[in-house]
């Protein structure tokens, strides 16, 4: 049965006030290598639908991931009897009408396979072979999804997105696991990764490596890496519900109530933005929400999204509003969307801001990070892959690990100094967070809490 | 009394489909296969406050061929059932062990099990997709009411989640098993906002995920006695004296140690880590090869084991999802490094004959790796007490509940914070503190380790989604311990880390 077909087939079963039926095709391929060989792999595909019932404006939700056709309504009448039980939901909204079927509505779902990573096989067989040679390991992962997503309610909406989504990244250790480093890119469909470029990085970091000198704890001129950027500032992305910070129970609540949205956060020229049509990082144009919750609401599903300033020249500008808490508040809507970009007047390259730094360090990428104090969302982390001690504009040697404990909000008072934005794939949250662009960014006295022994 | 396995999952052409499976794969050419089905049902219930923000129902049926096919792995899966659906998910592994055959492979080779026929069916009262939702909701909304009804906190939060997990496998050496296991987690999260000055705190209810039904939200686990005494202790958290940073000696609550010892022993004792499967990711360990049964992990009397058989452990199963038999080992005797979590291909590395069955996948779609066993620290033989250990204190914290958490990526360096934090003088708790987190490196800390409680101490904390592995999967595991008391852990203060 085609999706189309089920989703035809769920709004004529239903007998609520409104129904919202979404179905997603998937497939997903990966590999996966360590010490010079592949290791696991893999071709998964899915079928995800969604039914939402509603009646006096209340809501009954269930997921599937397997069913036929003759299970379609019963599947719709468990999410009408789910209804009986709600309260009228407090995030209630009109749901979006009529919209005009989409040319590709009943085009089918094209799924990926491994035949993708054809552009990497040579370069990464030629990678292994050379680290064997040379006593290096290689690790790393690859992985390409296609998701086909159908919405549409009983109001008329039809909306449809196709998402490609890839991401590489690369470990490169020594025998003796001492010195390590790391590069990752997301990409559309691996056309655009250049494998042999990327070695040739990572090798380069190890060379850097062959140096190495000991630093204590402390505060640090830290040039972060447009990766470690972007990890630390979608955590903060994460926390930015309007509603949450309204209720004063987030880092963008204020004293004395309300927000600090107008609130000067970084210096002027910063701009931290979504946007769905971001050239490389195109997302969906509508919302598609399974679940309610202060970031999103059901009701919300299909509703167009476009370009939204969270901070605009440095100040707070907008926070993630859902159509009801924005009628709530009075104020407008500006929907979650999956993708983050930072944009600074900063022009310079890596190697340019790295020639301009009189002693700093340089930070490859962050991992394990954790929420310590939500109050100033304090997080807590470690350097990962390569810390470089910078002196007169030049790359002295590798550097220990540190475990830090900084707060992104705060930390974007401490920008001394951007680069050019690129973009990056986020080392921790690039697998559920793949869409970002950021500048390397030069904080001063980023707290390196404590020395890590790892390598 | 046992249960029986859900006669909708038994209603399934699983075995079929294995059938098929099985032969189109030696047809092909694997000179392994298994095929592995499943069927997750979840439900995830939010309240915010005492209205339901979020009740989600899934159900999700698909199955998985994995074989070897000239001596590397070909992975596929798919949800169609039926069998040419399943022919063309062998096709699709043996093409992906085909197109990937020019990058090389590990060699798989796997240590030998006896072929398994049976059923398991995992140790609880209630299953909770019998339970009617209304009198889940009711029971949520009793305990926010009871949170908010104190007027000490501003907002309540409860979050269940419920799994009903069937699993059946086949592989061509002739095993066939069926599986099912029952496991919840609920916690409510008390809030209190002072609008004047713009601080707030929160405080959650301490309840262990578990593989148990419904009966553990009941009488398992008393949400209600929770409930009317978590606001007050968070009023008074709120206006608690900031700790002073410095050393302590520690007394931890198996509430919140459950999680140092899931992060600092059970990810540092998994091979596939020690061998580097998971450096681009997870990370690696500190507990190399060469440190086997020489390391000093902790102190002299520190047990520690792996098993997949204890009742109402999250990881305990009948067999993982290679057909190895649920087992327990240790994995540090008298202080010393003794043992790892393995699957069959890592047994064989490691020079044993067997897997002690660690081999899991977290759905259809995703392909067993190496997962966490219930890592347990074992109590005293005394009846040791946690108040004893508290009296052997001159200057310390007593800590509860888990919070934040994070470890480097060879598992040395790691830093905790908690729920509540008691301050000890003299032997005796005075009072809360606030903004602690301790800091440690892994063998430091198990070293300082002074004393454990006994068994009238231990709990069984856990996990119900440890993420791992690319793609990332997530496993639930529990870790049982005493309270312990632990000598001179550096305590930071939170609200004074990185002001400049």
């Amino acid at each position: 049965m085609k999706s189309t077909e089920i989703i035809d087939r769920i709004l004529s079963l239903s007998q609520a006030d409104d129904c919202i039926a979404i179905v997603e095709e998937s497939s997903l391929a990966n590999v996966r290598w360590a010490n010079n060989a592949t290791t696991t792999n893999g071709l998964s595909t899915s079928r995800t639908v969604l039914v939402i019932a509603i009646r006096d404006r209340r809501v009954g939700t269930v997921l599937r991931r397997y069913v036929d056709e003759a299970g379609l309504e019963a599947l719709v009448r468990e999410a009408e009897s789910a209804c009986e039980l709600r309260e009228p939901a407090e995030d209630f909204a009109e749901l979006e009408g009529q919209t005009e079927t989409p040319a590709n509505w009943e085009a089918p779902a094209i799924a990926t396979n491994t035949a993708v990573f054809k552009p990497l096989i040579k370069p990464l067989a030629q990678a292994f072979s050379q680290a064997e040679a040379e006593s290096q390991r290689l690790f790393g992962y690859a992985e390409h999804s296609r998701t086909t997503t159908w919405l549409a309610n009983s109001r008329g909406l039809k909306r449809r997105h196709d998402q490609n989504k890839g991401q590489i990244e690369m470990t490169a250790k020594t025998a003796d696991f001492a010195a390590s480093s790391w590069i990752g890119q997301a990409t559309a469909d691996f056309t655009d990764v250049d494998a042999g470029a990327l070695v040739t990085s990572l090798r380069q970091r190890l060379e850097w490596s062959k140096t190495k000198v000991e630093l204590p704890a402390g505060l640090y001129d830290t040039l972060l890496q447009p990766s470690a950027v972007a990890d630390l500032l979608i955590y903060a992305y994460w926390t930015a519900a309007a509603r949450d910070a309204d209720e004063g129970r987030t880092v963008f609540g204020k004293a004395g109530g309300g927000t600090k949205l107008g609130q000067q956060l970084a210096p002027a020229g910063v701009n931290l933005y979504s946007d769905p049509a971001e050239s490389g990082l195109e997302v969906a144009n509508f919302e598609v929400v399974g679940g309610s919750s202060s970031y999103a609401s059901v009701f919300d599903n299909g509703v167009s999204l476009s370009r939204t300033n969270w901070i605009e020249d440095g100040k707070l500008a907008h926070l993630i509003t859902p159509r009801s808490w924005a009628a709530h508040q009075n104020t407008t809507a500006t929907p979650y969307i999956d993708n983050l970009i930072m944009a600074t007047p900063g022009t310079k390259s890596l190697e340019d801001m790295i020639a301009g730094v009189k002693r700093g360090l340089l930070v490859t990428c962050l991992w394990y990070i954790r929420e310590v104090d939500p109050q100033r969302l304090l997080l807590t982390g470690l350097t990962r892959d390569g810390v470089f001690l910078i002196e007169d504009g030049q790359i002295k040697g590798v550097v220990n690990n540190f475990r830090f404990n900084m707060s992104p909000v705060e930390m974007l008072s401490a920008i001394t100094e951007s680069g050019a934005t690129v973009p990056t794939l986020a080392r921790e949250w690039g697998d559920y967070f793949t869409f970002a662009k950021m500048p390397p960014l030069l904080i001063r006295d980023f707290n390196m809490s404590s020395v890590s022994q790892a390598t | 009394m046992p249960h029986s396995v859900d006669a909708a999952f038994l209603a399934l052409p699983y075995e079929k489909l294995a059938a098929h499976a099985l032969e189109t794969a030696t047809h092909q050419g694997a000179r392994y296969a298994d095929f592995r089905f499943e069927r997750l049902k979840g439900q995830d219930i939010h309240l915010r406050n005492t209205s339901i923000e979020q009740l989600s129902n899934s159900d999700t049926v698909g199955y998985a061929v994995r074989l070897v096919y000239n001596k590397a792995w070909g992975f596929a899966a798919g949800y169609e059932l039926t069998t040419a659906a399943v022919e063309r998910t062998v096709t699709e592994a043996v093409a992906v062990a085909k197109q990937l055959a020019a990058l090389g492979a590990d060699p798989v080779e796997l240590a030998p099990e006896p072929v398994h026929k049976g059923t398991y069916v995992s140790a609880y009262e209630v299953n909770p997709f019998e339970v009617p939702d209304a009198d889940k909701v009711t029971f949520l909304t009793s305990i926010n009411q009871a949170v908010l009804a104190s007027k000490q906190a501003t907002y309540a939060d409860f979050s269940l989640s419920q799994v009903l997990e069937n699993k059946f496998f086949a592989s061509t050496e002739g095993t066939r098993t069926t599986q099912q296991r029952v496991r919840v987690h609920g916690n409510f999260n008390a809030v209190r906002v002072d609008p004047k000055t713009g601080t707030f705190d929160s405080m959650r209810s301490l309840a262990a995920p578990v593989g148990r039904g419904w009966e553990y939200m009941t009488k398992g686990y008393d949400f209600m006695a929770a409930a009317q005494e978590i606001p007050g202790l968070l009023e008074e958290k709120m206006a608690a004296k900031s700790v002073e940073a410095g050393r302590y000696d520690l007394v931890i609550d198996p509430t919140n140690l459950w999680l140092t010892i899931h992060e600092s022993i059970g990810h540092a004792t998994e091979f596939d880590r020690v061998l580097g499967y998971e450096a681009n990711y997870a990370g690696t360990s500190f507990a190399t090869l060469d440190k086997l049964g020489k390391l000093q992990y902790g102190s002299p009397f520190m047990h520690v084991t792996g098993d997949r058989v204890a009742e109402h452990g999250l990881s305990t199963i009948g067999w993982d999802d290679e057909g190895v038999a649920g087992q327990q080992w240790d994995l540090i005797k008298d202080g010393v490094l003794v043992g790892y979590q393995l699957n069959r291909q890592m047994a064989l590395k490691l020079g044993l004959k067997r897997s002690n069955g660690c081999a899991f996948a977290d759905s259809p779609g995703n392909v067993p790796i190496q997962r966490m066993a219930n890592v347990s620290l074992q109590p005293a033989a005394d009846d040791t007490t946690t108040q004893e250990l508290i009296s052997r204190v001159e200057r310390g914290i007593y800590i509860m509940g888990d919070n934040s958490w994070s470890i480097d990526m060879q598992r040395y360096n790691f830093q905790f914070t908690g729920q509540r934090f008691y301050e000890i003088k003299n032997g005796k708790i005075v009072g809360q503190l606030k903004d602690v987190a301790y800091q440690a490196t892994t063998t430091d800390f198990w070293n300082s380790m002074e004393a454990v409680g006994g068994r009238n101490t231990y709990v069984l904390g856990g996990a119900f989604n440890c993420g791992k592995g690319q793609p990332g999967q997530v496993a639930p595991v529990s870790h049982g311990c005493p309270s312990a008391l632990f000598r001179s852990i550096n305590v930071l203060n939170t609200a004074q880390e990185g002001t400049a």
